[in-house]
């Protein structure tokens, strides 16, 4: 057995673009200036393989001799470790620890064996040579550029190795946990070090359990409890008591979501009578409504937070594989048909001289997430067609990353029921040590420890594992080869085999499940995060076929226990009981959560303008298009396919170069019809910190224009709650909360918008201990997203936000009011104070129905609505998308301002304001579309290129449309 | 002559499959969607076909590299079928990862003298993966997919999709042979140097697509798949573009050659 090394560099002649990327990176992070680098990446081979077959696999294989050069040699030999040019002085490689996923060794070692003979290992690994260094640039290079520690090994110098280390099979031992004797302080111990992370009364609630049992736990029946009632399973503390108290109410929940967020969908739905179009809401994976006929669409957004702030590139990667899993786990099992995705990150400007330890710097932090999205969601060939990113220097410790995903499901197949002795089967990826403790991990608050004690939550995605599943499934499920299906998820089997027995009992083998390598416990293989596995309910009569139909496709399925129907949850390993746990104790026995909850508002202040205010307002305008919640995201979009599937119909780039920002996305996931789907989102931190129940309320009405602003039927838009919020054992941070999930109640209510499917993150804080040793926290500013998903009849009548031609009316319709407060302009200007946006939802209702009419009657050329920097950036963002300039008056504009002031008429961020273009001939038409709503004729698209404002005779505005664009586009052009 | 039949290969990861089986269909062909295990079990099934379709995706997640290891099956499992197939007459196209599986078999461009390939599709000069619409140009009378095609407008989506030729003598014996049948082009007036991001890639003589020596097996890095409908365009919502769509036709052509 010899181990291989096959080095490839780029051949003579050809760049090295990873090492041009490392040394920018390196003085971005101001780690080295002008750093000395080449790079090669290779692999490890372990074989009985001579020099002659190893050289062949080289070149017929592993290397693309046009472009790249290969070194061959076994492991130690000189020849490896010979820098390619005299100037470098150290050698580092950068390989998966041992037990993480590396997929491209996966797919490699199965080429290997079609040359013929089998190789036992492959490795991947990169190779670094670096030159005039010292040690602790080297070890800061390494750290911050070059490796992750939670999922890489460093080896400096050449690899000795001779061997590649795998798991090693273990003696089974039954492990149980002394827990009936424990006082308290021993409990919270226990919860603590075994990162239970559970409270002492529900420790003290399973010792009491087994106090009558008579016995103590096995170490699997305590984890099983703890994934069952973790917050990311059970959302205990939102579906728990709670006391609320703010400065004009007191209110006792029950259950605070099912109060507020469900029960107004219960009164939407009840309302609707014969005409609801929700199908199932709030109990499958995702929410499903009515499409046609024939489909219905469901829609699921996730966050992955922890993990992403731990290893970016991973931590997003299966954030969005596991949203994915999601619709393909909702009913029978849904079709993928395109993917949302915003994020929270700290500027990328930050000095990285002042990052708390444990932090990665932000812009690797984005890199890693982009990258991680791009390349799963590519992979599985879905759209990433929708987005955002929002900065705030609050998430350095806890950046955010919401997945999303929109499903088609055949309206029959929208519902799934297990049956009684129905065979628990498992299918898709492997099961490995990875992603051990996600599930509770994601209860606990990071720390700068968190990294090396939990670096086995993360876990690296294989795409096209998932995409081999859902190939197939769909096939079963059009077969009717099962009869309910779930994602394996937070939890692992834990969760899914736990969800799906509640109401029968399930008996689990666990030596079934297939495994990546040897030495996992009875217990790592039950709660095990590994990625990209579903568990479905199989008749026993239809196992042979499903069986016979994965293979076929070289998907692996096996048989891991069956729903016996004894109300019990049994757990074995080769024949050993090392579990068994009354599924009642476990869904219904958790000792409820009450909380209290206090909000008191905060103080408003006033923001006084004065006449200085107004004095620069063309440079106010590139300001705020350049800051970086409202520049260009084109850098991140191009990187997703948005395109796949071939039902792409408002792309999210649109306009005259293809680069202008679209308000929403639409595409058609039956390609014979002409019906479309339309994913849009709103969200605004920066409001929160002025008021919660404004911010939520603000976020729905953004989520809601930018989709009736493409064309979306406002009476058909379902909408989705995503709560990140700090840590809410504090009354005043579950207040905020409580306060934003009231403002959703009232104003799904009033709009007639269903929420269908949330989920929460709390406890998004960061601790470290400064330079001086005080403990610090920074906690994120509570943060609601809200994701639309509407629908149009007839996708040609979809309109785009970006000017068309010169004469066309433009109106400006809604109602400006003096709401400064959480504003761009103010950001840029670093004031504070203002009144935050509020939301009058009999104005929204008004204004959604008639933008919708205007739109379906074919008057509206161009339609964009008004957010971040109000009237003056929606009117750069349409003329510069455009290409073409407009000639505007602020003068007739419906206000609600005391004294009009062109500050606050150009940049105040009111809700439920669009600006629409309408040919002359059209005028009529769109006024009476919109009788009742407040509009002004505004003034025209011009057949020049600026941008010109007027007030009465004062010119406000004259801005060359390219020095906008230029402005919105640079910062985030990396 | 009957509607002719379109085989599109499914392996793990290939993701374009239901579009481009819906535009054969839309252009007057029957598409089946096959897994290459099916192939691979029993290569005899092309026998029932007329055209042989690689669509886009990430065959095996691109490992290795893109294409390599479908390219890899292909030489070790298929090569006497599927030459046979190309000498009966037939039809081979490659979309995006298509072309990448078809420039590693050595059945688009000509191995050299070592059995390696010659020329390859590489990493983005922006070594990014990069989806956006591009313009294109034909060259030449040879590819049966490009007849009466003058200039497309299409979308690419692909991080490996630079063409590279070993060397110029390489790339000066294609061209004169008329494979470098589509190219990367500029479009706006008074205009006609081409450079990122016109050409996405950096490909060596704005190459986006070849053919072989008889123009009947065709690859190309752009999608024709994602244009077959007015609002596929960016920009339609301006009134631009066409009623069909520039790929159809591509499409329509394949089945005119059986026609």
């Amino acid at each position: 057995m010899t181990l291989w090394e096959v080095d490839i560099y780029p051949a003579s002649g050809h760049v090295d673009r990873l090492a041009a990327a490392i040394v920018a990176d390196a003085e971005d992070l101001q780690i080295a200036t002008h750093l000395e680098i080449a790079t090669a990446h290779g692999f490890l081979v372990q074989a009985d393989f001579d020099a002659q077959h190893i050289q062949l696999l080289a070149d017929q294989l592993l290397v693309d001799n046009v472009v790249e050069q290969s070194v061959v040699a076994p492991t130690g030999d000189p020849l490896l470790a010979k820098p390619p040019v005299n100037i470098y002085d150290r050698l580092i490689y950068v390989m998966p620890k041992p037990g993480v996923m590396d997929p491209v060794a996966q797919s490699t070692q199965a080429a290997i064996a079609d040359f013929g003979k089998p190789a036992e290992a492959v490795r991947t690994f990169r190779k670094f040579w670096v030159g005039g260094l010292d040690d602790a640039q080297t070890e800061r290079l390494v750290t911050k550029l070059l490796a992750n520690d939670s999922i890489e090994q460093v080896i400096q110098g050449p690899i000795q190795l001779e061997r590649l280390s795998f798991g090693t099979s273990q003696p089974f031992e039954l492990k149980t946990v002394g827990i009936r004797a424990l006082d308290d302080a021993g409990l919270e111990r226990l919860s603590k070090d075994g990162q239970l992370y559970l409270t002492l009364v529900e420790m003290q609630t399973i010792q009491k359990y087994f106090q009558e049992l008579g016995r103590d736990p096995t170490d699997i029946e305590l984890e099983t409890v703890a994934q069952t009632w973790s917050e990311h399973c059970s959302h205990k503390t939102l579906a728990g008591k709670i006391a609320y108290k703010d400065d004009k109410q007191e209110l006792r929940f029950d259950n605070m979501l099912k109060e507020t967020i469900f029960a107004a969908t219960q009164q939407i739905r009840k309302t609707l009578g014969e005409e609801d179009w929700c199908v199932s809401v709030f109990k499958d994976n995702a929410g499903i409504v009515k499409f046609n006929d024939e489909y219905n669409i469901c829609f699921k957004v996730e966050t992955h937070n922890h993990p992403s702030a731990l290893e970016p590139y991973g931590g997003a990667n299966t954030g969005i594989g596991g949203v994915i899993r999601d619709p393909m786990g909702t009913g029978m099992g849904a079709k993928p048909v395109c993917n949302t995705d915003i994020f929270c990150f700290a500027s990328p400007e930050t000095d990285p001289a002042s990052l708390p330890q444990g932090v990665l710097h932000p812009r690797r932090v984005m890199k890693g997430v982009v990258s991680g999205v791009r390349d799963y969601g590519n992979r599985m060939g879905i759209p990433t067609v929708n987005g955002a990113v929002y900065f705030d220097d609050r998430y350095l410790g806890n950046p955010l990353v919401y997945c999303g995903n929109v499903g088609l499901i055949p309206v029959d197949k929208s519902f799934k029921e297990v049956q009684p002795n129905d065979l628990i089967v498992a299918v898709g990826g492997r099961t490995g040590r990875d992603g051990i403790h996600g599930a509770t991990f994601s209860s606990a608050e990071l720390t700068s420890e968190s990294e090396s004690l939990s670096g086995g939550a993360v876990q690296i995605g294989n795409a096209i594992t998932e995409k081999m599943v859902l190939d197939v499934l769909l096939e079963a499920r059009d077969r009717n080869l099962y009869s309910a299906v779930t994602d394996c998820g937070a939890g692992g089997f834990s969760s899914a085999v736990g969800e799906m027995g509640e109401e029968i009992g399930a008996e689990v083998w666990l030596e079934k499940a297939p495994l990546k390598y040897e030495g996992l416990s009875y217990t790592e293989i039950w709660i095990s995060e590994a990625q990209e596995r579903m568990v479905l309910a199989v008749p026993e009569e239809k196992w042979p076929e499903l069986e016979a139909l994965f293979a076929s496709e070289g998907s692996e399925a096996v048989v891991l226990g069956k729903f016996v129907p004894t109300g019990n949850l049994k757990l074995t390993y080769n024949g050993n009981q090392v579990g068994e746990i009354d599924m009642k104790f476990l869904h219904d026995g958790r000792p409820p959560v009450v909380r209290d909850a206090v909000y008191m508002p905060p103080a408003v202040e006033k923001l006084e303008l004065g006449a200085e205010d107004a004095a620069s307002l063309g440079n106010d305008l590139r300001k705020i298009l350049s800051s970086l919640n409202v520049a260009s995201k084109e850098w991140i979009i191009r990187q997703y396919d948005h395109e796949v599937q071939g039902g792409s119909v408002i792309k999210p780039l649109v306009g005259i170069q293809n680069d202008g920002p679209s308000d929403a996305a639409v595409v058609r996931p039956v390609l014979n019809s002409r019906k479309g789907v339309v994913l849009s989102c709103g969200m605004n931190p920066h409001f929160g910190d002025f008021d919660p129940y404004d911010m939520a309320a603000s976020a729905i009405d953004e989520a809601l224009r930018n989709c009736v602003a493409v064309g979306a039927d406002p009476s058909r838009i379902a909408i989705l709650d995503n709560f990140c919020w700090g840590y809410t054992d504090r009354p005043e941070t579950l207040g905020s909360l409580v306060r934003a999930a009231l403002a959703c109640r009232d104003l799904a209510v009033a709009l007639g918008t269903p929420f269908i499917s949330g989920k929460d993150s709390l406890n998004n804080e960061f601790s470290y201990f400064d330079e001086n040793g005080d403990k610090k926290t920074i906690s994120i500013p509570p943060t609601l997203l809200i994701s639309a998903m509407g629908q149009v009849d007839n996708v040609s009548n979809c309109v785009t936000m970006d000017l068309k031609s010169p004469g066309n009316r433009l109106y400006l319709v809604g109602l400006t009011k003096d709401e400064m407060g959480g504003s761009h302009w103010s950001l840029v200007h670093d004031k504070n104070g203002g009144q935050v946006p509020q939301v009058d939802t009999d104005l929204s209702r008004k204004v959604f129905t008639g933008i919708h009419e205007a739109i379906q009657t074919g008057t509206v050329r161009a339609c964009h609505d008004l957010s971040e920097g109000g009237l003056a950036v929606a009117l750069a963002e349409m003329a510069f998308a455009g290409g073409i300039g407009a000639n505007v008056s602020l003068d007739n504009i419906p206000h609600q301002l005391e004294t009009p002031c062109v500050v606050k008429l150009l940049f105040s961020e009111s809700n439920t304001r669009f600006v629409c273009e309408v040919p002359e001939d059209a005028a009529d038409k769109f006024e009476a579309a919109l009788a009742g709503a407040p509009l002004a004729h505004i003034g025209h698209v011009a057949d020049h290129k600026e941008l010109v404002v007027l007030h009465g005779e004062t010119k406000l505005l004259d801005e060359p449309i390219e020095l906008l664009k230029q402005a919105w586009q640079a910062p985030l052009n990396w | 002559m009957a509607q002719p039949k379109a085989l599109l290969v499914r392996s793990p990861g290939t993701n374009c499959d239901l579009e481009t089986a819906h535009a054969f269909e839309l252009a007057g062909a029957s598409a089946d969607r096959v897994h290459l295990n099916r192939i691979l079990e029993n290569p005899a099934i092309l026998d029932d076909y007329q055209i042989l379709a690689l669509s886009g995706g990430f065959s095996y997640g691109d490992d290795i590299s893109a294409g390599r290891i479908v390219g890899s099956f292909f030489r070790h499992h298929l090569m006497d079928a599927v030459k046979k197939f190309h000498d009966d007459g037939k039809l081979i196209l490659g979309i995006c990862n298509g072309f990448q599986i078809l420039i590693k078999t050595g059945l688009l461009l000509a191995d050299d003298e070592r059995g390696l390939p010659s020329s390859t599709l590489a990493w983005n000069d922006c070594q990014m993966f990069q989806d956006r619409w591009v313009n294109l140009k034909t060259a030449g009378e040879k590819c049966v997919f490009l007849q009466g095609i003058e200039q497309m407008y299409l979308p690419v989506a692909h991080a490996e999709g630079r063409f590279v030729a070993r060397d110029e003598a390489t790339l000066d014996a294609l061209e004169d042979a008329g494979q470098l049948c589509l190219a990367y082009c500029c479009n706006r007036e008074g205009e006609d140097t081409v450079t990122f991001p016109d050409n996405p890639n950096g490909a060596q003589r704005h190459v986006a697509g070849v053919c072989d020596a008889t123009g009947r097996i065709f690859g190309l890095m752009p999608h024709p798949e994602r244009y077959i409908d007015p609002t596929h365009h960016p920009r339609w919502t301006r009134g631009e573009g066409s009623d069909t769509g520039d790929g159809l036709k591509l499409f329509q052509n394949a089945v005119a050659f059986f026609g």
